[in-house]
């Protein structure tokens, strides 16, 4: 099939930048989305000019580098699937294709489709562990965990970090983001000694990378590629609540 | 420099010599630690937990990944699971045995000493990983569940759904970001190491490229952490991520490292096929789906019907028919080559006949659909995206593919390298797995190695070091900065005709053609012959556009393809010196009449540790005769 793409082009976060028209042909319908942009790389090299910069590494939706905004949507049509796991079976001859960053002031454009996400990074830094350092853990056996909460634990650990949720926001919030560190490890014992101090810290580094709130629109669970749910938003709202009480009084 | 392989392998038998070195190790005082400085290349699950766990030790770290967050590295894409000894099932596991079939799945080509070691620790992990919060699977009763793994006949793998690498990842690199906000460690994502820096034959540091800048800048230490994985890309096609390179090994492997047994190469059986010419990476479908789903071709060359339209008394369920006792639980080089062999024969299915059956109609017969979608309901969905094909109504087609590199750089048993000073871990080293690694192994030796060994082993070197750290204005240093910009001003100065692409898919090629899960004398000659005339017209004509000062991913590309364009060459040779076949290494004139791996321990039972002479030279072969004093060398049998 052949397409028409326009894609945004931007040299640096100092630089504006643009939607720049290419034309996309011989696509095959079993290629994934970024083979598809592969061949269009390939294709501007040979006539000299800088590939269209993407990020991308494990082409098997589960590293989080990925990241496009495919027709106004992060990630693309299909529910649950990653940019890299996007097949163009999905898109039909003579389609239009726009593809842009992730558009978040926290998430500033390095170069084209690639954006700075170590703000996410830093909100991990500020509490999203539990303070274990190696050696003397008790047997794995010694605690044992009721399933669901094992697999609830799980479903919110599934994150990937690619920050869909925040480009999907109108306001540009991570909670989808952070309330799944503070599900996955609040719903377990190992990580409920440190709850109340992790929410707080985590929700404070939140605020100050300058992501958004939350006004319950939902879109966040809609983009997100592993169908984290709003739960845990109203999770960690409870979390965060009873921590803040909790150090009022004392 | 004269090179000695020295092993450093504790006295006694087997089963004390790591308790027996930990007693007799010299410390560093908690007050010193911090005036070591430790770099750490690569922030997968060796690189992230070492960097973690020195910090924790009070070590000054620095951390460097070339993805843009530690999270990312390519460990979060392992599937299955992650084995242990902890004998939970009451199935007769032991240290002792996970020791045992780790070295016969190895096909008697590891090290005895490390891989008990590897064994004793193993039952750690699992206790470090669930204080870690690691969201293990359970059993109703709240206790932590096991599945079975190729070449093993008890269940000791412990896993979190399809996705054990990833939670595993998260808890090192959780330990690693309340480190990094402790300050003990230093972040770098987005930045390549592009050089290894020796100071009197000691390594000292590195040199790095930062990818958004440009920048070419120097990081001195006490001491360098090599943690940055497998050379599988040399394929082209692999499991591996894209952005998957031997660099930082290579490097210090023309720094005089010496590289052993690159020729041990994995090929997983359990990928999804290629599809084009356009395919630009291959996806595993995890070993785990071997618990529950059966292989088959079809009995007749060339039976084109649908799969549900075959009937039983057609189908030719060929590893329980050549392997009984393990069936389709035999371990991935002989799942591989039996796939391979039924291709050969024009029983293969699907576009190109180079695919069989994984099915699970059985199983779903006998569990129902919701216990298999609870075991792999997301392997099924990505084969779903990939194929577009719903696997829980017809079978799976799968083919093997380069999935993991058994070789890597030499280390000792502390984990350093013939280089003082230079540890390498994880599967950048060769030390654990021989000529074949087992399923969930690879997140073993990765945590093994960064947890519980190297942060202790790392202290003797310290220990017995008076000269510390050197200024990054040191003429070394700086000499091998000019070095790295030269490099890339010629890359991008050549403005040729041709893509980094077109050049690393035919060494590609060339490598899996000649190099790969069958290999022949004639055909290793061919690809060596062939690999320098490469080289060569990549100098001459590949086309680098842009610019050294700003993010660039063909730059980055190209320096990596350079340096593969070299390695193949190192493998190849390795697979050309190596007169019989071995786990991963298949040579197709050693094999027994029924077509398994023939070994040659009389001559062969050795490490081969290549020493760089030069580019466009043949590279110096240095042996470590293996000793067996605890287990009878054997051929390997899974009937």
């Amino acid at each position: 099939m052949n397409l028409t793409l326009r894609v945004w082009r931007q040299k640096n976060a100092k630089t504006a930048g643009q939607f720049v028209t290419y034309q996309a042909r011989d696509i095959s319908s079993e290629m994934s989305f970024l083979e598809m942009l592969d061949v269009v790389n390939e294709e501007l090299i040979k006539s000299g000019e800088e590939q269209i910069a993407f990020d991308h590494d494990c082409r098997e939706g589960i590293c989080g580098s990925c990241g496009l905004v495919i027709n106004g949507t992060p990630h693309g049509p299909l529910a649950a699937t990653t940019s890299c796991q996007l097949h163009m079976r999905f898109f039909k001859d003579g389609d239009t294709i726009t593809i842009e960053p992730w558009r978040a002031a926290p998430f500033p454009v390095i170069k084209d489709l690639v954006v700075d996400r170590t703000a996410f990074d830093r909100i991990i830094q500020a509490g999203g562990y539990v303070s274990v350092s190696t050696g003397g853990a008790p047997d794995g056996n010694a605690v044992s965990i009721p399933k669901d909460d094992a697999d609830k634990a799980m479903d919110a650990a599934q994150c990937i970090g690619c920050g869909a949720c925040v480009a999907a926001c109108k306001n540009a919030s991570a909670m989808l983001f952070v309330s799944a560190k503070i599900s996955h490890l609040g719903l377990l014992p190992q990580g409920k000694v440190e709850a109340d101090h992790r929410v707080l810290n985590m929700v404070a580094q939140m605020d100050e990378e300058g992501f958004g709130n939350c006004t319950n629109t939902g879109s966040c669970e809609a983009a997100c590629p592993k169908e984290i749910t709003l739960d845990n938003i109203a999770r960690m709202n409870r979390s965060y609540a009873k921590a803040i009480f909790k150090s009022k009084l004392s | 420099m004269s090179i000695t392989l020295e092993s450093k392998i504790p006295s006694g038998p087997v089963g004390i010599k790591w308790s027996k070195y930990k007693q007799d190790m010299k410390l560093i005082n908690p007050a010193n630690k911090r005036k070591y400085d430790v770099i750490v290349v690569g922030s997968g699950l060796a690189g992230a937990s070492a960097a973690a766990t020195l910090g924790e030790l009070g070590y000054n770290v620095k951390c460097f990944c070339f993805q843009d967050s530690p999270r990312r590295a390519h460990s979060i894409a392992a599937q299955g699971g992650i084995n242990a000894a902890k004998n939970y099932r009451n199935d007769g596991d032991s240290i002792y045995r996970l020791f045992y079939d780790t070295i016969k799945g190895g096909d008697f080509r590891a090290r005895e000493a490390n891989v008990h070691r590897l064994a004793e620790v193993s039952v750690n992990i699992i206790d470090q990983c669930v204080a870690q919060g690691v969201p293990f699977a359970r059993e109703y009763g709240g206790l932590l569940d096991n599945r079975s793994f190729g070449g093993a006949q008890v269940s000791r793998t412990f896993y979190a759904r399809g996705q054990t690498g990833q939670q595993l990842l998260l808890g090192a690199y959780q330990a690693l970001s309340r480190q990094i906000y402790a300050g003990t460690v230093t972040m770098y994502p987005r930045t390549e190491m592009v050089d290894l820096v020796l100071i009197d034959g000691h390594a000292k540091g590195i040199i790095t490229r930062d990818l958004i800048t440009g920048a070419i800048e120097s990081h001195s230490g006490n001491a360098v952490v090599l943690a940055t994985g497998g050379y599988g890309n040399v394929f082209y096609l692999s499991t591996n991520a894209k952005g998957c390179n031997v660099t930082s090994t290579y490097r210090a492997y023309k720094k005089g490292a010496l590289f052993a047994n690159p020729c041990y190469t994995q090929i997983h059986p359990t990928c999804i096929p290629v599809s084009g010419d356009y395919q630009s990476k291959l996806t595993l479908m995890s070993e785990s789906l071997r618990n529950d789903g059966r292989v088959w071709v079809p009995k007749k060359e060339g039976d084109s019907r649908h799969p549900k339209d075959i009937p039983e008394g057609d189908r030719d369920y060929y590893l329980e028919r050549k392997y009984p006792s393990y069936g389709n639980l035999a371990p991935r080089d002989i799942a591989s080559r039996a796939a391979k062999q039924v291709c050969d024969e024009g029983r293969g299915v699907g576009p190109g006949g180079r695919g069989v059956y994984l099915d699970f109609s059985d199983a779903i017969q006998r569990f129902g659909q919701n216990k298999i979608e609870e075991r792999y309901g997301n392997l099924f969905e990505m084969y779903e995206r990939i194929t577009g094909e719903n696997a829980y109504d017809q079978p799976m087609r799968i083919y093997p593919a380069v999935h993991y590199t058994m070789g890597g750089l030499w280390v000792d048993y502390e984990l350093m390298s013939n280089i003082p000073g230079l540890f390498v871990i994880g599967e950048a080293n060769f030390s654990d797995h021989g000529a074949n690694r087992l399923g969930a192994s690879a997140l073993m030796q990765g945590l093994a190695d960064g947890y519980f060994v190297l942060p202790q082993t790392i202290g003797g070197y310290f220990a017995t070091q008076k000269n510390g750290k050197y200024s990054p204005d040191h003429a070394e240093f700086k000499q091998a900065e000019a070095e790295v910009r030269a490099r890339t001003n010629r890359l991008l100065s050549i403005k040729g005709k041709r893509t980094v692409t077109e050049f690393h898919r035919e060494l590609g090629k060339l490598m899996w053609d000649n190099v790969g899960m069958a290999r022949t004398e004639a055909s290793i000659k061919q690809a060596l012959e062939r690999i320098p005339a490469l080289r060569q017209e990549f100098w001459e004509n590949v086309n680098v556009p842009g610019s050294g000062d700003d993010l660039n991913p063909a730059l980055e590309y190209a320096g990596r393809v350079a340096d593969f364009l070299e390695f193949g060459e190192l493998l190849a040779y390795d697979a050309l010196q190596r007169e019989e076949s071995c786990g991963g290494h298949f040579r197709e004139e050693y094999q027994t009449e029924d077509g398994e791996a023939l070994r040659n321990d009389e001559k062969y039972a050795y490490v081969a540790a290549w020493e760089f002479k030069g580019t466009d030279q043949f590279p110096a072969l240095h042996k470590e005769e293996l000793t067996y004093e605890e287990i009878r060398m054997a051929q390997r049998s899974y009937k």
